[in-house]
């Protein structure tokens, strides 16, 4: 306890004053409006190299702050913005801008393809499927998981097979590194649009090509491509190639 | 007679800042935040007088804030080390004639600072913004002068004090922000906690500074702040600074020298 005088050594005008002005602060804040929530527009960026300049020769770390800014700023204090509402120009902007700042995260093409992809808006979508397609471009053998999920969600979302085919055949051509599921992805959706006579001579090829060691994968792309072969003989061509009805695939 | 007593406290707390090189140090920190803003000026591709008054005028109000507050802790720190304190407490004052004495000092030190770093925007920014965001900084300096005071003259170490008054500035300027996010509709997984969490800062907002609503930079480049707006400041000011300088006093007339 420390060595005090009592109370009553405090002058009464002293102790009023502070009473009353106690009093007067809680009233006046009191009756104060509450903060209203206003949504703020995503700000735009300077050039890479002058956020590495401010992240003091921290850029990843930067990067990442910047990342989960970017990524909160949907949820911002007491309001929520939908996906549709954002600037999808300036969140691609941001996203560019990290990526060239921290080139080996994954975490902001996690976010393209991921969270905002999933803006149930079609030009919003095809940006970011565009985004992540340059991305990969960029350093395909590091970043092919995100386009391969981007063409999936091209073909069943975007409801666009030309666009998931064109990220496809990147995706066969670029990234060897990619698992084979992802670089087959091609095949099967030749496959599934009819394009059989294609998606033969691609599946004849990669078997040919000997890359392929696991046995079970190997029977099992054999026995696709016999498949292919019966119903090029059972279902009647169109005019430009394609199969009149693509055959559901059969798996065994 | 009790005013020119006072006015004398003033004048020694003014002559202590000059002899100390306050307004040097003042000014060579707002040099280099002036040489930087020029700096971020050639950097930025678009808006870079827009960038150039943001970053000076949110630096020199942090400087300020910094500088005065580090001087008034560091001032009266060492009147109670050198036993200073002691000294004019022999002489015929009362106790509440030193803390206003000191305060009137520092208030002047502190209008001074806001005048100097409003002169510094002036070659920048229109001067009838200039004008509200160098009465806002004063204001905001005031409550600062305060709050270092109190904090000195209770906790009586540089340490705790300098804690203290960092950690009440950031939180008055954050408490606003805080209390939008403990109303998010993300923030209820567990309804209790957040409640209580909800009332705890509704509790703070009324006992502290919005200092958030003072000396924005955004005053410059965009809109005015209003006369009004700039009303409501003052009146949170005065009215909190002498919430401030009344514990002050409180404190120190308990304590036994």
């Amino acid at each position: 306890m420390r060595d005090e005088r009592p109370l009553a050594a405090v002058p009464r005008p002293v102790l009023a004053t502070l009473v009353a002005a106690f009093l007067l602060q809680i009233g006046s804040q009191f009756i104060q409006p509450r903060p209203v929530a206003r949504a703020e527009a995503l700000p735009s960026l300077p050039a890479a190299g002058a956020i590495r300049v401010a992240s003091l020769g921290e850029p990843v770390a930067l990067a990442q702050l910047m990342t989960l800014y970017l990524q909160a700023f949907d949820n911002q204090p007491g309001i929520s913005i939908p996906f549709r509402e954002l600037d999808y120009s300036r969140v691609i902007q941001w996203l560019d801008t990290i990526v060239r700042i921290d080139p080996a995260g994954q975490y902001p093409l996690m976010l393209a393809s991921q969270v905002y992809f999933q803006v149930p808006d079609l030009p919003r979508q095809r940006q970011m499927a565009e985004f992540v397609h340059a991305q990969f471009l960029q350093d395909p053998n590091g970043r092919w998981r995100w386009l391969a999920h981007v063409a999936i969600m091209a073909k069943h979302r975007l409801h666009d097979d030309a666009l998931a085919l064109r990220y496809a055949a990147d995706l066969s051509r670029l990234a060897p590194a990619a698992p084979n599921w992802a670089r087959q992805m091609q095949i099967f959706i030749l496959e599934g649009i009819g394009e059989l006579e294609s998606a033969k001579i691609m599946l004849g090829g990669l078997l040919a090509e000997g890359h392929l060691t696991d046995e079970h994968e190997i029977r099992f792309l054999t026995q696709r491509l016999e498949e292919l072969k019966n119903v090029e003989n059972q279902t009647p061509m169109t005019k430009n190639g394609q199969f009149s009805r693509p055959p559901k695939p059969v798996l065994q | 007679m009790d005013l020119r007593r006072i006015l004398t406290l003033a004048r020694f707390t003014l002559l202590e800042a000059w002899r100390t090189r306050l307004p040097a140090h003042y000014l060579f920190g707002l040099a280099l935040i002036f040489g930087a803003a020029f700096f971020f000026q050639q950097l930025a591709i678009t808006e870079s007088d827009r960038v150039q008054i943001v970053f000076s005028a949110a630096a020199s109000r942090l400087i300020a804030v910094f500088v005065l507050s580090l001087h008034i802790l560091t001032s009266v720190v060492r009147e109670f080390n050198d036993k200073g304190l002691e000294l004019t407490m022999s002489f015929d004052l009362r106790r509440s004639h030193y803390v206003a004495g000191r305060a009137t000092g520092y208030l002047m030190i502190a209008f001074a600072m806001a005048v100097v770093a409003g002169a510094a925007q002036l070659i920048q920014a229109p001067a009838p913004a200039v004008l509200q965001w160098t009465l806002s900084l004063a204001l905001e300096l005031a409550v600062v002068t305060a709050l270092s005071l109190f904090c000195v003259m209770t906790f009586t170490n540089f340490l705790p004090a300098a804690g203290f008054v960092a950690g009440f500035y950031l939180l008055a300027r954050t408490l606003s922000a805080i209390q939008l996010m403990s109303t998010s509709p993300l923030a209820i997984e567990n309804p209790l906690s957040h409640q209580v969490m909800s009332w705890l800062i509704d509790g703070l907002s009324l006992v502290m500074p919005a200092l958030d609503r003072f000396t924005q930079s955004i005053w410059l480049v965009e809109a005015m702040a209003g006369w009004p707006a700039l009303g409501a400041c003052a009146v949170q000011a005065i009215l909190y600074a002498a919430l401030l300088f009344s514990a002050a006093m409180f404190d120190f007339y308990r304590r036994n020298l």
